[in-house]
Parts: C-alpha cells; sequence; structure tokens
C-alpha cells in the first residue's frame, strides 16, 4: 500500500486584518471593500517560503525516523533560488541524509499536486522507503491590489511511504493546458493577471470540474463515493459554485480558508488537504485538485491507522497560534513594499563566504553542534577541543542535533540600535535541556513577553538577506514555546 | 619562577588629547597630539624612544593596518614599531608591550600609543562590521550590537538577585550619575554635563534594559605613556616614580557562551585577572588598599558588575555600594571613574586604556585639579573588551614607588 503516512502545516502567527488594507488603501480602490473580510495570514519578516516548508516538514516528520527519508520534493512558485537547489536548503535544515534524492517542483500553482503525484508513483516501484513533499509559498502583491486581499502565507508537507498508511493514494488524474490566468515573467516580482471574471468562467469553472470529473470517471467512482473534496478558488462564490458543478453537497467540500488565511499558492491544495485529514475518519475517500496550467486530482481513501498518528500542529495548531496584525504599514515594510529609512548602520558588508558556509554546513542550515565522547558533554557548535574544561579532549565530538531541543531563556534584550526590520532586535542567550547553550535571535515574540527562565523552541529562519548579490541567509532562531 | 612586573617599570611622561567628537582631527593628528604632551612630559627627546606600540582596534575606519601609521606620522627614527588589537583592552595591550619591552632589558625607553578615531563612521555608536566580524560568525551570531550584548547582563543580574528592572535601573542611573560628575570636572572629557537619576533612568532606551545614560559616550581621542625603568627613570632626574605594580590579561575559553555554568551575571575573565594583578602587586584585601579606579564603563552595567569581579564588592552587594556612594569622588570608599570614565570620555577604542592610566599617572602626582584625591597610592584601571560571553580583560595597577 503507498499512501500518506503523517502531515504536517505551517501558517504564519501574523494574521493581517484585511480592513487595515481597507483602512488604508479604500480611498484608492473602494471596492477592496467586497473581499475585505476576514484576515490573511503574512510572514514574519524573516519567513520566506523555504522557512515556512521547512516548519511544516518539522511537523509533519515530528515522531517519525527521518533516517528513512529517501526522497525530498519542495514544490513552490517562490523559491529562494533561481539556480540553488531549494529542497536542498529544506533537506539541510532538516539534517536528513545526504544519500537522497531532492527537487525542486516550482513555476505553477498545481507544482505541489504534481509532485505528490511523482512522490507517490515513485514508492509503487523501487526502494524508496519514504519521500517527504513539502509545500509553500509566499507571493508578492502590489498594495492595494485584489490579490493582496486574496493571497496568503502558508505551508503544508506530507510524508508518504509504504507502511503505517494513514490515506491510501487510489490514483490520479492530471490536465495540462496552457491556460494563463496570470504569470510571472523572469525577474518580475509580481503577477501580471488578466480578467478575473474571464479567469472565474473559463479557468476555475470549467479545469477544476473537468479534473475533478477526470479522476472520478477513472476509477468509476461517482461525487457520492467521495466524502470529502478539496480544491483551491480565491474566488469564494466561484469556490462555491465548483461544488455545485461537480454535483458535490456543502458538507463535502472544504472552505477554501479566505476568512483565515487566503489562499496559500501552491501550497493550497495541500494546506487544504492537511486540514482534511486532521478530522477525517477510516474509510473517508477524500478528492485533492489543484488549479495552475491545467489541475491535478487525486484520490486518498483514509485507513484505520489514522487513529494513530501522534498528535501534530498541522493546520488547525497553526491557525490557533494566531496574533492578529492591524498595521497596514508593518505588512507593507516586511514585504518591502515600501522603501523606509535603515540610516548608514545598515550598509555593513553582507557577503557569504561560501567555502565557510559548506565547511559547517551542519552547523548552520541543520543546527548540529557536538557530544563529546570522552566526558558526555554536549555543546553547541561542535569544535575541534570539548569546552568542558575537565575533558577539553580534541577530536572527541560527534553529531548532536540542537534544533528539536528545548531551551531556557538565560538572558535577553530588546535592542533598539541594531538594524532590524522590526526593532527591537530581540536576542540572548539560551541554555538547552540535556546541555548546550548558546546565543541566539529571538523572533516570533515580544520583548513584554520574554522572561529569564522562559520554555524556547527553535525555528528555521532567514537570518540576511544581501541584496547586492542576492543571497539568502538562513540560520536557527529562538521563539516561545 | 616568575617574578612578575612589580616596581620593574616606570612612567615618566603620558599625554591625553582632548575625547570628544574631533570633527577637526583625523587619527594622525590625534596622535601627535597625544604624543607631544607625553614627550614634553618626559623632558626627553623623540629620538630616545627605543621601541613603540601602537594600539587601535576599528583600523579599517581610520588608519589602516600595522604600526606604520604611527612611525610614519611620528616620523619615528625606523625603531621598532608594532601595532596590538585586543578589542578594548588594546590600549593595555600596548602599554604592557611597552612595558615588558623596557623590563626586559631590550630597550631602555619605549612608547605606548593608542588612539581612535570614531566618529568618521557617519553614525552613531561603534561600526557595523557585517560579514567582516568574521566569515562564520556573519553565518550563525545574533544580529548583535554592543549595548545589546551588555544589556543581557541586566536582565540576567536582576533575575538572579530579585530586583525587578526598575530597582536595577535606579542603582544603574547613580552608577552614570557619579561619572558625570566626575567627568564635569574634567576639560579633556567629552560630557562635561551633570544629570541627575531621573534623567538617566527616563532616557531612551538603547537595548532594554539600558538607556542612553547607561551607555558610554562614542568619541575620538588617544593617549600615550613613556616608560622606563626606575633606574634610567632616577638618571633623568625624575622623583616620586609611578612605578608598575600589576598587569594582567584574561581571556574567555569559550566556556561562558558554550558550557553549562556561568550565569551570565558576572565576568570570569575579570574575576582571574584581577586575583592575579594583585597577587602581581602584593595587594591582600583590595577594598582596604586600592586608592581609585577607572573600570570600563562602556556600560553601567558592566561597572556595577565589575565591582562584584574585582572582588572589591560581595557578590549581589555592587548595588548596596554603590547606593552607599561607596565609588564617589568624596564618598570615602574607592572612588571610581575619577576623570568620568568611559562614560563621560567616550571609548575610542586604542585610547581608553591609557587615557585610564593617564589619570591614575594625574593622581599619583596631585596634578588631577578639582578632581584631586587626598595621597592616593595604588590606582586600578580595568578594560574589557568584546562581550560578557566571550572577552578579553586587561588589569593594570600603577602606584608610587615603594607602596
Amino acid at each position: 500500500m503507498v499512501g500518506i503516512v503523517s502531515y504536517g502545516g505551517y501558517i504564519p502567527r501574523r494574521r493581517l486584518n484585511r480592513m487595515a488594507i481597507m483602512q488604508e488603501m479604500g480611498w484608492y480602490i473602494p471596492a477592496l471593500m467586497m473581499v475585505a473580510n476576514g484576515e490573511r495570514s503574512m510572514c514574519n519578516w524573516d519567513e520566506d517560503s523555504l522557512t515556512m516548508a521547512v516548519a511544516s516538514a518539522r511537523d509533519c516528520i515530528s515522531g517519525f525516523d527521518k533516517s528513512t527519508i529517501d526522497g525530498l520534493f519542495l514544490a513552490t512558485t517562490t523559491p529562494s533560488f533561481s539556480d540553488r537547489q531549494n529542497a536542498g536548503i529544506v533537506s539541510a535544515a532538516l539534517n536528513l541524509r545526504d544519500d537522497i534524492a531532492t527537487a525542486d517542483v516550482t513555476s505553477s500553482l498545481k507544482s505541489a499536486t504534481t509532485a505528490l503525484i511523482a512522490a507517490l508513483e515513485s514508492l509503487k516501484g523501487g526502494d524508496r522507503r519514504t519521500v517527504l513533499v513539502a509545500a509553500a509559498d509566499h507571493r508578492k502583491t502590489r498594495s492595494a491590489s485584489f490579490y493582496e486581499m486574496w493571497f496568503g502565507d502558508g505551508a503544508a508537507s506530507l510524508l508518504l511511504g509504504r507502511e503505517n498508511v494513514i490515506a491510501e493514494y487510489k490514483g490520479s488524474y492530471s490536465l495540462s493546458v496552457d491556460f494563463v490566468d496570470h504569470y510571472r515573467g523572469q525577474g518580475k516580482a509580481f503577477d501580471y493577471t488578466w480578467e478575473e471574471r474571464w479567469i472565474r468562467d473559463e479557468g476555475y469553472a470549467k479545469i477544476i470540474p473537468q479534473s475533478i470529473n477526470g479522476l472520478l470517471k477513472k476509477y468509476g467512482l461517482g461525487i457520492k463515493d467521495v466524502s470529502k473534496v478539496v480544491y483551491p478558488c480565491f474566488i469564494s462564490r466561484e469556490h462555491k459554485g465548483i461544488a455545485k458543478k461537480i454535483g458535490a453537497s456543502k458538507e463535502q467540500v472544504i472552505d477554501n480558508m479566505h476568512e483565515v488565511t487566503g489562499e496559500t499558492g501552491a501550497a493550497h491544495p495541500l494546506v487544504l488537504l492537511v486540514s482534511v485529514l486532521e478530522q477525517a475518519k477510516p474509510g473517508d475517500r477524500i478528492v485533492v485538485a489543484s488549479f495552475g496550467q491545467g489541475s491535478d486530482a487525486l484520490l486518498f481513501e483514509v485507513t484505520g491507522n489514522i487513529a494513530r498518528l501522534s498528535a501534530r500542529k498541522g493546520i488547525k495548531g497553526s491557525l490557533e497560534n494566531r496574533k492578529e496584525e492591524t498595521s497596514y504599514a508593518k505588512f507593507l515594510k516586511f514585504n518591502e513594499l515600501i522603501e523606509a529609512e535603515t540610516g548608514i548602520r545598515a550598509e555593513a558588508a553582507t557577503q557569504t563566504a561560501l567555502t565557510s558556509l559548506w565547511r559547517n554546513r551542519r552547523m548552520i542550515l541543520g543546527l548540529v553542534g557536538g557530544k563529546c565522547k570522552k566526558c558526555g558533554t554536549v555543546q553547541y557548535p561542535k569544535t575541534d577541543v570539548c569546552v568542558n574544561p575537565k575533558c577539553n579532549a580534541f577530536h572527541a565530538q560527534e553529531d548532536c542535533e540542537f534544533s528539536g531541543r528545548e531551551a531556557k531563556v538565560m538572558s535577553f534584550t530588546g535592542d533598539y540600535l541594531a538594524v532590524s526590520v522590526e526593532p527591537p532586535a530581540i536576542y540572548g542567550m539560551v541554555q538547552f535541556d540535556g546541555g548546550g547553550r548558546t546565543l541566539l535571535d529571538f523572533t516570533d515574540c515580544d520583548l513584554e513577553g520574554i522572561q529569564i527562565g522562559q520554555a524556547m523552541q527553535l525555528s528555521f529562519r532567514k537570518k540576511y538577506y544581501d541584496k547586492e548579490r542576492g543571497f539568502a541567509g538562513y540560520f536557527w532562531k529562538a521563539i516561545p514555546k | 619562577m616568575s617574578t612578575g612586573i612589580k616596581d620593574k617599570v616606570a612612567i615618566i611622561g603620558m599625554g591625553c588629547t582632548k575625547f570628544g567628537e574631533r570633527w577637526d582631527a583625523g587619527a594622525e593628528n590625534l596622535m601627535v597630539e597625544a604624543f607631544e604632551e607625553a614627550v614634553a612630559d618626559a623632558g626627553i627627546e623623540k629620538n630616545q624612544i627605543q621601541a613603540a606600540w601602537l594600539a587601535d582596534c576599528f583600523d579599517e575606519i581610520h588608519l589602516g593596518k600595522s604600526a606604520l601609521p604611527l612611525s610614519l606620522t611620528l616620523r619615528l627614527p625606523n625603531i621598532p614599531a608594532t601595532r596590538v588589537e585586543n578589542f578594548c583592552a588594546s590600549g593595555t595591550e600596548a602599554f604592557r608591550g611597552a612595558v615588558y619591552s623596557v623590563a626586559s632589558g631590550a630597550y631602555d625607553i619605549a612608547l605606548a600609543l593608542g588612539v581612535e578615531k570614531l566618529k568618521d563612521i557617519g553614525y552613531g555608536g561603534l561600526p557595523n562590521s557585517g560579514s567582516n566580524s568574521g566569515s562564520l560568525n556573519w553565518l550563525w551570531m545574533p544580529n548583535m550590537t554592543a549595548p545589546g550584548a551588555f544589556a543581557q547582563l541586566a536582565t540576567a543580574y536582576a533575575a538572579k538577585y530579585k530586583y525587578s528592572i526598575d530597582d536595577l535601573k535606579r542603582v544603574l542611573a547613580h552608577v552614570s550619575v557619579k561619572s558625570h560628575a566626575n567627568g564635569a570636572l574634567n576639560p579633556k572629557a567629552h560630557l562635561r554635563t551633570p544629570i541627575t537619576e531621573d534623567q538617566a533612568i527616563s532616557s531612551p532606551m538603547v537595548a532594554h534594559p539600558l538607556g542612553l545614560y547607561d551607555c558610554c559616550g562614542v568619541s575620538d581621542g588617544a593617549a600615550a605613556a613613556i616608560v622606563t625603568t626606575p633606574e634610567i627613570a632616577k638618571k633623568l632626574g625624575k622623583k616620586d616614580l609611578v612605578t608598575v605594580k600589576a598587569l594582567q590579561i584574561a581571556l574567555s575559553n569559550g566556556e561562558e557562551i558554550q558550557y553549562n555554568e556561568w550565569d551570565g551575571t558576572y565576568f570570569v575573565s575579570t574575576t582571574k585577572a584581577s586575583t592575579a594583578a594583585y597577587r602581581e602587586a602584593g595587594i591582600k584585601d583590595p577594598r582596604k588598599e586600592i586608592s581609585m579606579m577607572e573600570l570600563h564603563d562602556c556600560f553601567s552595567i558592566t561597572e556595577l558588575i565589575t565591582y562584584e569581579d574585582l572582588h572589591i564588592s560581595q557578590r549581589g552587594g555592587a548595588p548596596k555600594d554603590v547606593l552607599d556612594g561607596f565609588f564617589d569622588l568624596r564618598g570615602g570608599g574607592i572612588p571610581a571613574q575619577v576623570d568620568g570614565g568611559l562614560k563621560c570620555f567616550g571609548h575610542p577604542i586604542g585610547a581608553s586604556g591609557l587615557r585610564m592610566l593617564y589619570e591614575m599617572y594625574l593622581q599619583l602626582h596631585g596634578k588631577a585639579d578639582q578632581r584631586q584625591l587626598k595621597d592616593p597610592k595604588l590606582g586600578l584601571t580595568h578594560n574589557l573588551g568584546g562581550f560578557p560571553f566571550m572577552n578579553v580583560v586587561s588589569i593594570a595597577i600603577v602606584g608610587k614607588e615603594g607602596v
């Protein structure tokens, strides 16, 4: 049996109240009011598709033996690098084995379902044990565009395998047509979009039903044989319209999450699928379809194993970890849609020595420290000489992973002098449970909420961005547990 | 068996520029200004100097690398000159080089000169090095500034000794008020305006919980010392010699930032360097024997904690000593930051250690004008470079010969 073994989700904690956009930009585009309900998820300034993919993947593989992961697909239309495999960075952050296959699947909103099909089909034959599919998107939109209202940021991951399957893969159906509702040209920051009425009538309303019906027909099923159907469509009314067209009842269709996150791009079909899996019962048949230059539709059947999957944050847990953002200016600044003064202090050199990054890749991307084989002292980073003054053994440390460890705040500050997108820059020293300590930037927190002794966990984040060379540097930060 | 440096070297001349935002002067001009005073004070000819040490830290924003700028600027007669850099201990390191060179008998007279021109950066505070801070550091060290690094001492100290941040800030305010009062009496200080505790407490936040008045100034300046042996000093006609009693340096080895014992409320290296310095100087009870101190008050919290690391205040007891006025100029205890400290002089890195010695030298010769203490015998200077969790500490003790 091949199918989904585990799932994970990640929605950034910040949710921009859409009325904040309306209040600032309604004078300019009054029609924004039509879609100003609810809130959209927004990346913190140090988050992007890669960091969200890592967060959802960590959630997904928690409790699993990651040494069995033989492959990793990353699906996104907003990769950090055009040529440096983004999936490779995710793999390094997860500290997966080096001898696995990794790939970016990109350039279309259906890339996550395409990756899913490829991963599942690869498990049918061959010797791969499990394959991880992570999908994330953080799409930039012009201020006061409808898409700014419609879009959200988020990620979802699925671990696929042949054992302990919680949802069996029954098959798929794909449509690939060059329907260009929008495109993002080479080197462009924003999508170029055609008229929404056309996208709705000729795109969503036709392609998704064609794909879902194609799937059902291929496997000899009717819509009544399916428990839940998930598909994206940011035009909420049309999302309901599609249900009618395929003959699905209200109960069978999962809401498009406009009110709580907005559409999370390539990740959205998986975000919706994870939220269905979170409530699924054995025997449920689930259809998931995507939309983007065609559509992929996949059929899953939930097994009894689902009850045995340990609790995880998923989409539900991510949605509960919520901080309302009412400052539209903050959203603009986080997404570099306004150019705020940073001062000469911000002009410091930002070059990355790739030689150093390679030598220290496990330390930096994987947060791997050392454990001394002589005295047992756990320490970060791993060095040639043990830090224990009673030991100081040379060349005696083995790898020791820190990213999953809990830590306590030993000292901290909120620094208004440091260059920061959102001052103050909060950082401090943390002591890991089980030994080891280090200094870390703190994120997803407010200075008022930090105390000595507070429990923290680790999060993979963007540390810096070298604008001159287009290089995003990643490292780990501490967030309140 | 080593015998230490006590009384093997005398300071025969010192110079110190006016510290401040010296828009009028480059590092070269500052070096000349400090040197002219020192050489005149020593009463020697420039060509009698046989070796020289230069201290600066952020060379990339003023002099550039090597000791060449010293040799070129002062037109030294092709003598050996060495540039040293050890963060904020750089000035004391230059002094140490010069002192050891004459103590060894290698040279008769040597020069130590420290300088830093910070106000050519274009913004406040110390330079932001970015990826020039070390290729590996850049990849993982937090987005940190000096105030933020030291502010963490305050949050950890308050938690350990159960102070509210407000109560601790009042103690820290007293530290800064005292230094400003001293600096107001010093024509060479950068900041010469007395402040009140309320002003200090309500000043704008720089790095929680440190406000503007918890932070030292940022200035340009230079200071210089000319040293020789006591025998040669006497041959030169010098009387009432000021001699070196102890010179100690201690560096972190990574335990604070990596091992599991340090609690973030003290400086490991200062506790060790001070113990070694007292031993070298023959001091048994520093609280009774030290006459005055110039401590590295880059931030008020650094000074507070240093009182404890110097074994002068008990652990957790520095706040009481501070509020009792033990470190005030006329408080009857050990006056600290007699010249106004880094707080009022600012901290041109390479110059600071020598600037501190300059005040000790003036005091020991009875030349400190309005700040003059009654019959001081031993003065201690202290520099702390780097961060609370990873640092270089230097301690110098100087005093009257025979004490």
